[in-house]
């Protein structure tokens, strides 16, 4: 694309180019690792995911070992982490420093920067015809900020795990001392105190651990409202001309959401995380109560605070997170089913509407996760009828979704595969929402393995499975190239069979009574005839962990050796697909799209093909490119690209 | 030459939107109900756009601080009372700062309504004396904190002292940040005022208005923490 001549654009008054026009950076630096590209950023945003998922996979895979075989010398363990696991053999804090980690670092670090932050910084621009982010510098700060979050946060492995730098006298003296032979903190990704106030006379784990945890959450918490700030502003303020905000397709929508609700969670977490540090490094007792023993000793210092006000900021946080974490995945989903059933999606406002009706109903249920705290029964039954009708918008939006697929021509590509995973996933999930919702029923399954498996399948598992979504069907327009079909097959099939034989037996274990973040139970005999189920997990585990070598195999062969895909592979009608693969450095080679319709006209009747790109102005002629309207029957070809 | 292929471009585009106005058949029907290729995304967004996402940009970024003191207000409000309470005095000199502030956002009006004339020299002044305004409250804050310090009164002594030194140390910091735009537009309005293009006085208007929407803000923001502090305890 690098000889083309950049038409001006109609709208930009002559002379004042630079406004936003920023030129292609040429040195290595500006263009790659401090860019203001968003597509570049977007891929910064996935890599860091893929660097975080592999650790907290690798997390996961570790703690089931320890369930199953909770006795085993492994010997490579042993040298890896001599303090955490002596011989080989992990003690109970090494197990749950491995809990808390792996759920800090797949819920921000995985579920919240990859949908939002990688293909929402990539996408959200394209597909609404602008040339970059409203504020592309501060995009830049907001990528860079995470980095610097996910940096302390992995300081934290380091910290606690080594005698040696958990010793050294910038750790001990401001950090509050390591070295204690975990991976980091203890105390869950939910960080309860008092545990997580007290510092480390509190036990292995709760001193520079637990600092690092904190200052890592806050560090991400304002790199989010950075991100969430400016994707707002972009859907507001950049949409091309003839993109009203009804003819957007349904992944800006989801963007949009979930930008609203990290802007207004977001700042609630922070405010809880600075309150954190204070009690414990200032002295302060906002949530130490007064006359706690801890690790027999009485603790004087502190009186007055109140745990459960912890509670209520992190949760209300933490339960828009959960949406954070699926919208995006939701919005994908509904693209990506619409473009392979080669229909228009079902009831378009209804999704919309749905999805802000999640997202609004969002921040009243998040009670629902301290129903044993002790709350007033009435406030318990508010929070529970609250959140048992998030059920409706959810419902509303799975039959949406069968409404697409019912009497299409479905093409049963991978990303369609692992589009309808999802529905399947975040049905199977979210149904346990409905149980867990009730207050009399969550009594008993309260911290239960039932609690893990309907979670992980509605909000992590379903998450993910959109990324891949995402990763098969945006991956030509990113590098120019396909991933390989058969292999995509071969991953998708082992990976959607193993998460449901991973996460349904944990609601079997969780109805048993298994509780949940128990380095083991081998002491606990009523649990016994649970082991052939637990072993069968730990099996699954295995096989969808190293069935995810076939992705990344895939991903890097792809990125060299994949067949060049085209401007438009899928045959699809948003605006992403009506330029380059990859799109030129101002997505449009200087040219500005017009678009003239809604996003999924498939199936046109009149049409010379099954689809109407947004940017064709005649349904009856041929679909023609970005920049080029009334070219009519003079296409250039484009979007012929074959894959029929 | 520029411009011709641009008034070119522009009468192809608008051409070619009224002849699609009559419509053709159309189908898929999950669009706009309105016409097809019609200017309702924003016409002209690509350069009007610029000064409007500056105003935007700050809306949220306010509503985001804004959240960020209602998380600490509800836990002043939950702690408030209970064990452990015991209400400081609050130095007298909070009602200087107020004041201070009170009298800035009125000054940066004026500043705003200056440049809206074009009157640059009226502007120039008016930020300038903002900017003093802000640099007095800051100042009049840390007198304020030392006062309470010397009498004994520190973070961590009780939990009413905790949220003070908390909620004005917060807004402090970010009225530093509000400082640090005055004196960007300040030394924007003391290089550039020569260029006097439409463009460039649209953007210096939209600059001016967003970091006036922020000091607006953190002035309504210190009276409500003040009143917090004062009467709720």
């Amino acid at each position: 694309m690098a000889e083309e001549v950049p038409i001006p654009d109609p709208h930009e008054p002559a002379g004042h180019g630079a406004v936003h026009h920023h030129s292609p950076p040429t040195s290595f630096i500006r263009k790659y690792i401090f860019s203001v590209d968003h597509k570049v950023i977007g891929i910064q945003y996935l890599l860091l995911a893929l660097v975080s998922v592999f650790i907290g996979m690798v997390m996961s895979v570790l703690m089931r070992m320890n369930l199953t075989w909770p006795a085993h010398h492994w010997p490579l363990l042993a040298k890896i982490f001599p303090l955490g696991a002596p011989e080989g053999v992990m003690t109970p804090e090494f197990y749950l420093s491995l809990v808390t980690m792996h759920g800090t670092m797949m819920v921000f670090f995985v579920l919240t920067t990859a949908p939002q932050g990688g293909f929402g910084n990539y996408f959200l621009p394209i597909q609404i015809g602008a040339e970059d982010m409203a504020f592309p510098v501060l995009n830049m700060l907001s990528f860079w900020v995470t980095f610097v979050g996910l940096v302390v946060l992995i300081a934290a492995i380091f910290v606690e795990s080594s005698a040696a730098l958990g010793a050294t006298k910038f750790v001990t003296k401001y950090l509050d001392g390591g070295g204690t032979g975990t991976v980091g903190p203890i105390g869950g990704w939910t960080g309860y105190p008092t545990l997580s106030a007290l510092g480390k006379s509190a036990g292995p784990g709760q001193g520079a651990g637990v600092t690092l945890w904190i200052t890592s959450i806050a560090i991400f918490c304002v790199a989010s409202l950075l991100g969430a700030l400016n994707f707002i502003t972009t859907l507001l303020n950049m949409r091309t001309r003839g993109m009203s905000l009804m003819r957007m397709p349904l992944t800006c929508w989801s963007w949009f959401t979930t930008a609203i609700l990290a802007l207004l969670s977001f700042p609630v977490l922070l405010a809880g995380g600075i309150l954190l540090l204070l009690d414990r490094h200032a002295g302060t007792s906002f949530f130490i109560p007064g006359n706690l023993v801890v690790s027999d000793k009485l603790v004087t210092e502190h009186s007055g605070g109140s745990p459960i006000l912890w509670q209520h900021l992190f949760w209300f946080f933490g339960h828009p997170e959960v949406y954070i974490a699926i919208l995006p995945g939701m919005g994908a989903t509904s693209h990506i089913l619409s473009t392979f059933a080669r229909k228009p999606i079902f009831g378009y406002r209804a999704m919309v509407f749905a999805m802000f009706a999640i997202g609004l109903l969002g921040f009243f249920v998040w009670g629902h996760h301290m129903f044993l705290s002790g709350m007033s029964p009435y406030s318990g039954m508010a929070f529970s009828v609250l959140t048992l009708t998030i059920g409706v918008p959810s419902a509303i939006k799975t039959f949406n979704w069968l409404g697409t697929l019912w009497g299409g021509r479905i093409r049963f590509t991978v990303p369609m595969l692992f589009a309808i995973g999802f529905v399947s996933l975040f049905v199977a999930g979210g149904i346990t929402g409905l149980v867990l919702g009730q207050t009399s029923l969550d009594l008993s399954m309260h911290d239960t393995y039932f609690v893990l498996g309907h979670f992980h399948l509605v909000m992590g598992v379903a998450a993910i499975f959109g990324m891949f979504a995402g990763v098969y069907f945006w991956f030509p327009k990113m590098f120019g190239r396909m991933m390989n079909d058969k292999l995509g097959y071969i991953h998708f099939w082992p990976t959607f069979i193993g998460v449901y034989t991973i996460f349904i037996p944990m609601h079997v274990m969780g109805l048993v009574g298994m509780p949940r973040r128990y380095a083991s139970f081998a002491e606990y005999t009523f649990l016994n005839k649970t082991h052939p189920l637990v072993m069968l997990v730990t099996i699954a585990v295995i096989i969808t962990a190293f069935t995810q070598i076939i992705f990344f195999f895939n991903f890097f062969w792809s990125l060299f050796k994949g067949k060049p895909a085209g401007d438009n592979p899928w045959e699809a009608t948003t605006l992403e697909w009506a330029t380059t693969s990859p799109p030129p450095f101002d997505n449009f080679a200087g040219k500005v799209p017009t678009v003239y319709r809604g996003a999924y006209e498939f199936a046109v009747p009149d049409a010379p093909e099954d689809y109407v790109m947004q940017t064709t102005p005649d349904v009856t002629v041929a679909n023609v490119p970005a920049g080029v309207p009334g070219q009519g029957g003079g296409s250039t070809g484009n979007g012929h690209n074959g894959h029929h | 030459m520029a411009t011709t292929v641009t008034t070119d471009t522009r009468e192809r585009v608008r051409g070619k939107d009224t002849g699609l106005g009559l419509g053709g058949p159309r189908a898929g029907g999950n669009g706009s109900r309105r016409n097809p290729g019609g200017d309702d995304g924003g016409d002209g967004s690509r350069y009007d756009g610029v000064p409007q996402r500056y105003r935007i940009g700050m809306w949220l970024a306010v509503g985001s601080i804004a959240m960020l003191f209602t998380a600490l207000t509800s836990a002043y409000v939950m702690r408030a009372g209970g064990s452990g309470w015991d209400d400081i005095q609050l130095p007298g000199l909070l009602w200087v700062s107020t004041a201070l502030i009170v009298t800035s956002s009125v000054t940066i009006e004026l500043a705003r309504r200056a440049l809206r004339r074009d009157e640059y020299a009226t502007y120039r002044h008016w930020l300038t004396v903002s900017l003093l305004l802000g640099f007095g409250f800051l100042a009049a804050q840390v007198c304020a904190w030392r006062q309470l310090a010397a009498q004994g009164i520190y973070l961590a002594s009780n939990p009413h002292s905790s949220f003070f030194y908390l909620l004005t140390g917060l807004h402090a910091l970010h009225l530093l940040g509000g400082i640090l735009g005055l004196s960007f537009l300040l030394w924007r309005a003391t290089r550039a005022m020569r260029d006097v293009s439409k463009q460039t006085a649209l953007k210096r208007r939209a600059a001016a208005d967003a970091v006036g929407i922020y000091w607006h803000f953190m002035d309504g923001l210190w009276v409500y923490l003040f009143a917090l502090l004062f009467f709720w305890r």
